[in-house]
Formats: C-alpha cells, sequence, structure tokens
C-alpha cells in the first residue's frame, strides 16, 4: 500500500476524483429518479448517456468540422452551449423513448415488474446496438457518404476532433485546480440543487413525490400518473444529457458501448447515496469517484474497482438503504 | 448488473451467429465449381479477429490484405478459386471461443489467418489445435501463445518479447531516458509486452501501473506518473486507451515521451488522443512500412489506404494459398507446409522456427509527427 503518495498527492487525487464522481452523481439521478417513483431499475439509462456524448460529438463536429484542434475552455463554451442544449434534448428524447416503448406498454397491462425490468434491459441493447449499427441505418436513406463524418466507423471509438485543455486556476495544496474541474464539479452541484428543489417547491414535482408515496392515492388524488412518470423520465434524461456534456469536456471520446461501464458506476453511486433520494445520488457519485482514485493510489489502478465495491458492501453493512437513505417518497418540503 | 452483463454477451454472441451466416453465404458465393482435375472446389481460408469492437480498425487492416491475396490469387486461378469468410470476434477472447468452434466445423476451411489478437489466440487455441486447423496469425505477439505446445499455431510477426527488448534499447540509447513509468492494460497481450518492457529497463523503472480495457479516466495513473518524476512512459496496451491516456498525460502537464507498442500502433490513436497531445508520440510495432506498390495495390481492392498487419495477412494468407497450389487438400498436410515454408514476403523474410514463431524479424518505431502518424518512415531499432 503506497500511503506516501496517496498523501503526497491528496489534493490532486481528491479533485480529479470529485470531478469523476459528478459525472457519476449526474447519471445516477436519472437512475435514482426512476427508482423513487417506480421502484424499477431503468437499465437503459446508460444508453440515454451514451446519445448525449455522442450528441455532444456530432455538435462539435457540425460546428467546428474534423480538423484536430486543441484550445482552452473560454473560446469553447459558445460550442459547448449549444452542444449541451442537443446532448440535455438528446437524451430526454431517448429517455421519453424508452418510457413509451419499454415501460408504458408493459405498466398499462400490469405486467410484473421483472418483466418490465427485462423489457428496460432489451431497450439498452437495442438502443446500444442502433448507434452500433448507424452507419448502415445511414446507408438505408442513402446518406452513408453524406454523412461519413458523424457515422463512419459506427462500433469504433469516436471523438471529439477539439480537445479542451484546463486550464490552472488557483492552488488547494500541491494541485491547481482548474476550470474544467471546477466546471463539471460545479455544475453538477447546481444541477443537483436545482432538481432537488423543483421536486420539493414545484406542483409537478409534488406529483412525482406523490406517486412515489403512493400511486394509487396519488391518482385518486387527480395526479396523472402516466405524465409523472413521463416528466421523471424526461428530467432524468436532461441529467444524463448535462453529464454527458460534461464526461465529453473531461474525456472527449465516446463509442456505442461507452455507457456500459459508466452505468454500472452510476448505478453503484445512486445505491450508495440511497436509492431513490436525490441528494443521495450524487453524494454516492462523489464518494465513488474519490474512492476510486484514493483505491487506485493505494493498491494500483486495478485494484480500483474492488476498493469501490468493498465500500459500497461496507457502506450497505452499516446503512442498508444507502448513505442518505431516504426515499424520493419521503423527502419533505 | 451481473445479470447484465451476462445478457449483454448472450445478445453480442447471437448478434455475432448471426453476421456469420450472413458472411459465410456471401463468402462462400464466389467459389466456382471445379474444371481441373487437381482442384478441389469451395476451399475456403478463414479469418478470425476483431473487424468491429473498440479495436476493429486493426482487424479491418487484417481483412483488407486478405482480400488482396486472394483477389489476386482468384484472378490467376480463375478455374478454381479459393473462398474467404471472416469470423469477427470484437477482439473478446470469449467471443473467439464459440467462433472458433464454428470454424472447426465447417469442413470447407483449409487454414485460417489469425486469431488477430493474443487474448482470443489464448482462448481458441486448444480447439483449433484438437482439430488440427492450421493457423497463421498476421498480429497476435504475446510471447506464451507459442509456448502452449500447439502444433498448428504459427505467427508472421516478431513476438513481445523482442519487440520488449526494442523498446528498452529505443528508450535508454534513442531517447536517453532516465525514469520511465510503465503502464498496461489488463489483456494478455498488453501486460506480456509491458512485463518484456520493464524487464528491459531494469533499474531505470520509475514507477508501474496498471489499467483496465475499457477504461477512460485515468485520472490516478495520470498524477502517479507526473508524481514519479518519469521522463518518458510506456503503454502496454490497445490505442482506445492510450490514446486517451496520452491526452489526459498532456492535459495534466506531463512533458516526458509517450511510447506505445503496436497496438496503439494506428491513426486512431492520434483521433482519440487529439493531434497535440499525440505529437512526438513514439509507437513500435514489428512490422515495417508496406512496399510503395503494396499500398495502391491494396486500395484498389479495398478502397481505404494499408495500415498495420496489412503486409503480415498478405503474407499469412499467401502461404495458405501457396500450399493449396501445391496441392495440400487436408489440415496435416497444409500443416506440414507450412511448417516447412520459407520466402520473402512483403512484410519481410518467413520461416518458422519449431514452435510456430517466426524466425527473423524487426521492430521498427513510428513517429507522430505534425499530427499524423508517419506510417511511411518508421526507424528501425537494432
Amino acid at each position: 500500500m503506497n500511503f506516501a503518495f496517496l498523501f503526497n498527492n491528496f489534493f490532486e487525487l481528491t479533485i480529479t476524483g470529485l470531478a469523476l464522481g459528478a459525472i457519476y452523481g449526474l447519471v445516477a439521478l436519472g437512475y435514482t429518479m426512476v427508482y423513487g417513483v417506480l421502484q424499477l431499475i431503468n437499465f437503459a439509462h446508460s444508453e440515454v448517456f451514451m446519445f448525449g456524448t455522442f450528441a455532444v460529438a456530432w455538435v462539435v463536429v457540425f460546428i467546428h468540422g474534423t480538423d484536430s484542434a486543441t484550445q482552452g475552455l473560454g473560446p469553447t463554451l459558445g460550442i459547448l452551449a449549444i452542444a449541451f442544449v442537443a446532448a440535455c434534448l438528446t437524451s430526454a428524447a431517448i429517455a421519453a423513448l424508452v418510457e413509451r416503448l419499454a415501460y408504458r406498454p408493459l405498466m398499462r397491462r400490469g405486467a410484473p415488474k421483472l418483466i418490465i425490468l427485462i423489457s428496460a434491459i432489451g431497450m439498452s441493447f437495442t438502443l446500444a446496438e442502433v448507434m452500433g449499427v448507424r452507419d448502415k441505418l445511414a446507408g438505408w436513406f442513402g446518406l452513408q457518404v453524406r454523412l461519413a463524418d458523424y457515422v463512419s466507423q459506427a462500433r469504433n471509438v469516436y471523438s471529439s476532433p477539439i480537445t479542451i485543455n484546463p486550464h490552472g486556476l488557483f492552488p488547494i495544496g500541491n494541485y491547481r485546480v482548474t476550470d474544467v474541474d471546477l466546471l463539471i464539479i460545479g455544475s453538477a452541484v447546481a444541477m443537483m440543487v436545482v432538481l432537488d428543489q423543483f421536486v420539493r417547491r414545484t406542483r409537478l414535482g409534488r406529483g412525482i413525490r406523490a406517486v412515489a408515496q403512493d400511486p394509487e392515492s396519488a391518482a385518486l388524488m387527480g395526479v396523472n400518473s402516466t405524465r409523472i412518470v413521463q416528466a421523471t423520465f424526461l428530467i432524468g434524461g436532461v441529467m444524463a444529457g448535462a453529464a454527458a456534456t460534461l464526461y465529453m469536456i473531461r474525456i472527449g471520446s465516446t463509442r456505442q458501448n461507452a455507457g456500459f461501464i459508466l452505468g454500472v458506476k452510476a448505478f453503484t453511486a445512486a445505491v450508495m447515496g440511497g436509492i431513490g433520494n436525490l441528494r443521495g445520488a450524487l453524494l454516492g457519485g462523489l464518494v465513488l469517484g474519490v474512492a476510486e482514485n484514493w483505491g487506485s493510489a493505494l493498491f494500483g489502478t486495478q485494484w480500483k474497482d474492488v476498493v469501490a465495491f468493498v465500500l459500497l458492501i461496507l457502506i450497505l453493512l452499516v446503512r442498508p438503504t444507502g448513505i442518505l437513505g431516504e426515499s424520493l417518497a419521503k423527502a419533505r418540503v | 448488473m451481473g445479470t447484465k452483463h451476462n445478457l449483454r454477451i448472450l445478445a453480442a454472441v447471437s448478434a455475432a451467429g448471426l453476421a456469420l451466416t450472413a458472411c459465410g453465404s456471401t463468402g462462400s458465393s464466389n467459389s466456382s465449381a471445379s474444371s481441373s482435375s487437381d482442384c478441389v472446389s469451395g476451399q475456403t481460408i478463414a479469418f478470425l479477429g476483431a473487424t468491429t469492437g473498440p479495436n476493429g480498425a486493426l482487424g479491418q487492416n487484417m481483412v483488407g490484405g486478405i482480400k488482396l491475396a486472394l483477389d489476386d490469387y482468384n484472378k490467376a486461378h480463375s478455374d478454381c478459386t479459393v473462398a474467404f469468410k471472416p469470423f469477427d470476434s470484437q477482439g473478446d477472447p470469449d467471443q473467439a471461443t464459440t467462433l472458433a468452434t464454428q470454424i472447426v466445423g465447417d469442413d470447407s476451411i483449409i487454414g485460417l489467418v489469425g486469431p488477430g489478437f493474443s487474448g482470443e489466440s489464448l482462448s481458441t487455441g486448444k480447439t483449433f489445435s484438437a482439430a488440427g486447423l492450421p493457423s497463421i496469425s498476421p498480429s497476435a505477439t504475446n510471447v506464451t501463445i507459442t509456448q502452449q505446445g500447439w502444433p498448428t499455431w504459427h505467427r508472421v510477426i516478431g513476438n513481445d518479447s523482442a519487440q520488449g527488448a526494442a523498446v528498452a534499447t529505443y528508450l535508454k540509447d534513442t531517447a536517453k531516458a532516465k525514469k520511465v513509468f510503465v503502464v498496461s492494460d489488463d489483456s494478455d497481450y498488453g501486460k506480456g509486452l509491458a512485463g518484456y518492457v520493464k524487464s528491459g529497463l531494469g533499474s531505470l523503472v520509475a514507477g508501474t501501473d496498471s489499467v483496465a480495457t475499457g477504461q477512460t479516466d485515468f485520472s490516478a495513473t495520470v498524477t502517479a506518473v507526473k508524481s514519479s518524476g518519469a521522463d518518458a512512459m510506456f503503454y502496454g496496451g490497445y490505442y482506445s486507451e492510450a490514446g486517451l491516456l496520452a491526452k489526459q498525460l498532456r492535459q495534466a502537464g506531463y512533458k516526458g515521451l509517450f511510447m506505445s507498442g503496436d497496438g496503439s500502433e494506428d491513426a486512431q490513436f492520434v483521433k482519440i488522443a487529439g493531434a497535440d497531445a499525440a505529437e512526438g508520440a513514439i509507437l513500435t510495432a514489428p512490422a515495417g512500412p508496406a512496399p510503395a506498390d503494396f499500398d495502391a495495390k491494396y486500395q484498389a481492392v479495398n478502397s481505404s489506404p494499408s495500415g498495420l498487419y496489412s503486409t503480415q495477412s498478405f503474407d499469412a494468407t499467401n502461404i495458405f494459398l501457396a500450399g493449396i497450389d501445391a496441392g495440400k487438400t487436408d489440415h496435416a498436410d497444409m500443416n506440414d507446409f507450412i511448417g516447412a515454408y520459407t520466402g520473402t514476403g512483403v512484410s519481410g523474410p518467413i520461416a518458422f522456427d519449431e514452435n510456430g514463431d517466426i524466425k527473423q524479424s524487426a521492430i521498427f518505431a513510428y513517429k507522430v509527427a505534425n499530427g499524423k502518424l508517419d506510417t511511411e518512415n518508421p526507424t528501425p531499432i537494432k
């Protein structure tokens, strides 16, 4: 165990871990919201995120072209703002599609939850494979050549041509915190706060909480639960779109199965924080991101998942409902 | 989440199966009826490797080489053509085992070009060797493959011990590195190659780390490389992770040399890392540049430029075709023919030792310069 390395680079490891964890947290919000309302894990959420990452890369290619460029965060903000909107719209649309195709028809027929879970898994494969054969799909419409910059080598890594170089702003310990770190952690916290307030204070938020608490009573009180479920998926999609934008700022490359590992991590973060709990999702994400980095530092990077999951087990042993443990339904105004 | 993963594998395998059926029917359709008496019609050469998936670009290069060799052959032997069946493993050792069973069950297959990567070579070697199917890999470089005692397994590329030693020599003598940080992925290839680099460097190794295939955030590794004070680093693995690692290292202010092996020697590396972060990176490969006229011929058949392993798979295919010409129609005869084969291919002189390793190979260093991987002017490492 390399304690000296961890302590000498404590701030760098912690802050880069927080930045990674913030992305986990934003994706985890989607898992946790759907779970809070339906008590179902939306396994297709990882693909909602993946479509968002592609939306970001496509917008960059569309505006900037395919020439490789390296620039700071400042000059890229304009493109990123458009990419952010596009990613949120794309992810929300995919989330709505998942709800419409994989959830609503089954729920309407009163299918057991396990069946719905499986249809969500099926949706996850379908979406990942659709992205993986997008060159063929474009070919059906004769657009393979015209859209070559967007669809060629569909199963390969797809990179945003603009590399965003972080710029050091101020030191904490021996690490200079960069603008990219701040942007990622800051926007994740901001999005979480907005969402939390939204669920606590707005009419739609009250509806979400009502359906989470007791769907039948909520329906009797005049809450349209179908619309509430739809809204939950849409909000989760928007959060995944935001996560996708931050992910592309930091990583810059994606592929048709990019959602898988990140989805597993975000789901872990949601469980760690207390599934169904919005604040818990972000907290779980941040804890997981930092734990991975500390674990990598102590034992080597190949051990980071072991460290993260041992931590998850320890937390669940002490607090079986996760760190914050409270469900969406019980969130008080 | 285990369920989800298993389902993914299941779906991927069945998808691959479907793809295969499709490939099989197109592949064998161009075999013409036999006209001359010594022609065995419908002889097929198979390919097993990643033509899609995260590192599919490398497999595409191999398939291109095979297609070119077959195109040349079939033009000259229009009365007795040889067919081609590609099997796409997506580079996944688990998927490759299923495909291997299909390949050995197909009686028309006289020989296999592949498997593409080391992991899938190790996972399928037993199946192929038990069935006696001769194979020539254009690209699998892990040292242990030829130590398994598989008599039908051959490769036309130098193994990782030669490449690892060459990398260490380059770092010591050419780059004059004082401290080298060695990172590997979790593949058989990456771990093996990085291990030989480490033993070649000896006391120059400033630190080591191991990352996972599919990982995208390397912040802990980046911190470790920087804090070790290394002036050079070597990554053993494939371009998907190598590109991201190079990018994140440069973003964090790492100024030293970035070096990696043949798994990263692809234009995709520059794309993923970004031209600025990739600049100056050295990528080694046990393969020299293609001869001048090879690429033109290649592009006429494949519509894309040749790449790493294209010449090796071209040569491997030609060995099988020479065997077919010499009337070797069953696996045992073909295997004896390959074992005794000597010749000079476009990738260099070819002859196999008793383990199936190529006897003579040269390692080259390719450089990323002016935002592009210069594939035409590599430096040979002595």
